[in-house]
């Protein structure tokens, strides 16, 4: 049907561009959570339906976390945009399988009220909120949080029986084999126990160019130079570090939040090699088995100087000085 | 590519973007002629630069090509009457770009040339150059800024400066951009493939004014027709044809010299602070035309295309016809028009009515439906990095808009605010709806310059 259309006597006005591509932040966000998919099942192999119970304290209690402090605040609720759930669902793959529910109820609720409801909100928050509420029930029940917390000796879970694998390097010296810290089957935090898990979920992300590439190339780059030059000089040694605890799960999914990583192309690189720094000192040297919390939140605080320190020069040159 | 270029031709630059590109609504199309019409308004500022001042009166009688207004400054360009007929009152008209200029209608009255006659003339026939001789360099520039010949591929900068030797800075490349970059528009495909020779002609001719050695024409490598229209037309010729990568924004100056010639344009800077003079292929044609068959410009092609538009088409049309005109031409909007826009999907104008005249800058109009425009709510910045990705000026969009839009000047100066050309990837790309390069357009304004 033709149609002259003429008694539209004004048109709508806007400056250009007319077209975007189709992508919105919803959409971002679902990606993280198909990319977490790999870990949620195999924390759910691995450690059994305590596993799920975990990840549905944590999301439950990030959502009503995340409304609660939009009420009083006064802003629209947020839940579309899907980061509550991420949040939650991080959280929980971050915690011990063993942990009471209100470790993750509490984590999640400090995670998204102190990690980010304070700062503003989605976009404006400085430190990783999943990290925050984990760090919030590490040093709030060390007990139940704690290495030897991981374990429970009478367990009918396999993993749950014997202690995690950095762990017992740490205090025994006991090496863990390759292929039980690519496969996961393993005990340690619910998402970090399955290598493999982590690269598909990371190599995911990666691809969809929904997480920088440079910051895990980066973190694991410079664990493994550490490692290699400053621990053995031997790639299987090389590969466990790397394999072992939460290297891979934090270095694709944690270090990789855009909110709290530089978005200067450089300055991802950087924060790559600071976290995977932090995260050698503090294996090697701290009481701490691990410690890619702790390290992905002292390079959270960064973040700003890095991206200032590291502005890319246009092409063509800096804009000239007007006389 | 063409082997024997003397120059890396690297063919593509670094990020960008991939918009779906629209052409196929319009590509396939041969150029048709606009029935004549019955009234043109010729704007008397249609090109970047200082405006012109009527050098004709009401009621006088004007032949198709008659000067009608004038400058005395060097950066400006004079304008001609598109049709035979009788000059109307002065008065003013509000171009896409915003700009409310003075303009003179001219009311169509006796022959016109039309039809076949007036597509051979424009854009048929053969381009002998053997005359060239006769021609030095200086009268080449001064009859193109007769011809009131500017840039035809949207910036409308008046060619003649461009041609003209700058002692201090020589040229050794002449570009021929042929990339059309802009999704939708094809009027510049369709040239190539339909005078090709014409653009061949045009474009020594150019090169000889500015003392460019290397004649390359840049096409995006999605135009395989006219790659093959212009290898053919250039044969025998100092003219070379480069395939470039399809990619927006190609077509601006800084990324064809680079693809091309590997050469960076500094910030701040022109092509010719690189050597290189770039000039479009249509007004290569126009060039061509004002020199071999002594005609001004007065007509250019225009595509119409869009989900909005009847039958989208590119049309040849007089400078100064309207775009109801136009889109009359082509069976009409659909219902679901919703943006008008002068110009391609991402550097165009929106235009509020279609009482707006062609100038000589107009290179398409497109109709857009609410489908396309994808208008969303704007959401908070969470720092993807798609913006970064993407910016071929190797910026940080996030930060300048953010900046802007809060007045941090010092902030937007120290990230680069004015290096930015306005290509608008970044707002293409960002998932969170954010208007980036529109306020980094509004920061490039109001920032205090010191």
């Amino acid at each position: 049907m033709v149609e002259q259309n003429d008694n539209r006597a004004v048109y709508e006005v806007a400056c250009s561009p007319h077209a975007r591509e189709e992508i919105n932040t919803a959409g971002i966000m679902l990606d993280v959570l198909i990319a977490l998919i790999p870990l949620v099942l195999a924390g759910f192999f691995v450690f059994g339906v305590a596993a799920l119970r975990q990840i549905l304290y944590a999301v439950l209690s990030a959502w009503v976390a995340e409304s609660l402090f939009n009420w009083m605040r006064g802003k629209p609720f947020s839940l579309k945009d899907g980061s509550a759930a991420i949040t939650g669902v991080i959280l929980a793959l971050s915690l011990p399988a063993t942990a009471p529910w209100y470790v993750a109820v509490l984590g999640a609720v400090v995670g998204i009220g102190i990690g980010k409801a304070i700062f503003g909100g989605l976009g404006y928050n400085l430190f990783n909120p999943a990290m925050v509420g984990r760090a919030f029930v590490m040093i709030a029940f060390p007990s139940l949080m704690g290495a030897s917390a991981y374990v429970l000796p009478n367990s009918t879970v396999d993993a749950l029986t014997s202690a995690t694998p950095l762990t017992l390097l740490k205090m025994e010296g006991v090496l863990t084999g390759l292929r039980a810290l690519f496969l996961g089957t393993t005990n340690g935090s619910i998402g970090e126990t399955s290598a493999l898990a982590c690269l598909i979920g990371g190599i995911y992300l990666c691809m969809r160019r929904t997480a920088s590439w440079q910051i895990p190339v980066a973190m694991l780059g410079t664990m493994a130079a550490v490692s290699a030059l400053a621990v053995s000089f031997n790639l299987l040694d090389v590969l466990r570090e790397l394999a072992a605890g939460a290297a891979l799960f934090g270095a694709f999914f944690i270090a990789t939040d855009p909110v709290t990583s530089p978005v200067t192309p450089k300055g991802r690189w950087v924060f790559g090699v600071i976290v995977g720094l932090f995260v050698m000192v503090l294996r090697k040297l701290s009481g701490y088995p691990e410690g890619v919390m702790f390290a992905v939140l002292l390079a959270n605080a960064v973040t700003p100087l890095i991206n200032r320190w590291t502005i890319p020069t246009p092409v063509g040159g800096p804009v000239p000085v007007r006389k | 590519m063409n082997a024997t270029l003397n120059f890396p031709v690297k063919g593509t630059f670094a990020r960008g973007v991939h918009p779906a590109d629209g052409k196929g609504l319009a590509a396939d199309r041969p150029i048709e002629v606009l029935p004549a019409v019955s009234q043109i308004v010729i704007a008397l500022q249609q090109h970047t630069g200082a405006p012109c001042q009527a050098v004709v009166v009401p009621k006088q009688q004007v032949r198709l090509g008659e000067k009608i207004g004038d400058a005395e400054a060097f950066i400006s360009a004079p304008v001609h009457a598109a049709v035979n007929g009788v000059v109307g009152r002065q008065s003013v008209v509000t171009l896409p770009n915003a700009r409310h200029v003075k303009m003179i209608p001219i009311t169509a009255e006796g022959e016109q040339l039309e039809g076949r006659a007036l597509y051979d003339e424009v854009l048929g026939g053969e381009w002998p150059i053997e005359k060239l001789e006769e021609w030095t360099p200086q009268a080449i520039a001064e009859r193109v800024r007769d011809a009131g010949i500017v840039g035809l591929g949207g910036a409308a900068f008046p060619t003649s400066v461009k041609l003209v030797r700058n002692e201090k800075k020589p040229v050794d490349v002449l570009l021929l951009n042929g990339c059309e970059c802009e999704p939708y528009l094809t009027a510049d495909c369709r040239i190539m493939i339909e005078a090709a020779r014409g653009i061949v002609a045009g474009a020594r001719i150019a090169a000889k004014a500015c003392g460019a050695k290397d004649i390359v024409v840049a096409i995006e490598n999605n135009k395989p027709q006219a790659i093959e229209a212009m290898k053919t037309a250039a044969e025998g010729t100092p003219v070379q044809v480069a395939a470039v990568e399809t990619k927006y924004p190609m077509g601006g100056e800084k990324q064809t010299v680079l693809a091309v010639t590997g050469r960076i344009i500094p910030t701040g800077g022109l092509p010719l602070d690189v050597g290189v003079v770039v000039i479009n292929v249509g007004t290569a044609l126009a060039v061509a035309r004002a020199i071999l068959r002594d005609g001004n410009l007065t007509h250019r092609v225009v595509t119409v295309t869009g989900a909005g538009v009847h039958t989208p088409k590119n049309l040849l049309v007089p400078v100064g016809a309207t775009y109801r005109a136009l889109i009359e031409c082509c069976g009409g909007l659909l219902p679901n028009a919703a943006r008008i826009v002068s110009g391609g999907p991402m550097m165009g104008f929106t235009v509020g009515s279609l009482d707006v005249p062609v100038t000589k800058g107009t290179s398409g109009i497109l109709a857009l439906t609410d489908q396309d425009v994808r208008t969303s709510e704007e959401t908070q910045c969470i720092r993807c990095g798609r913006c970064v990705d993407v910016c071929p000026l190797n910026l940080i969009p996030t930060r300048l808009a953010l900046a802007a839009r809060q007045k941090e000047w010092d902030v937007a100066k120290r990230y680069h605010l004015m290096a930015c050309m306005e290509c608008g990837c970044c707002a293409y790309a960002c998932p969170a709806g954010i208007p980036l390069v529109q306020l980094i357009r509004m920061g490039k304004v109001q920032m205090p310059r010191k």
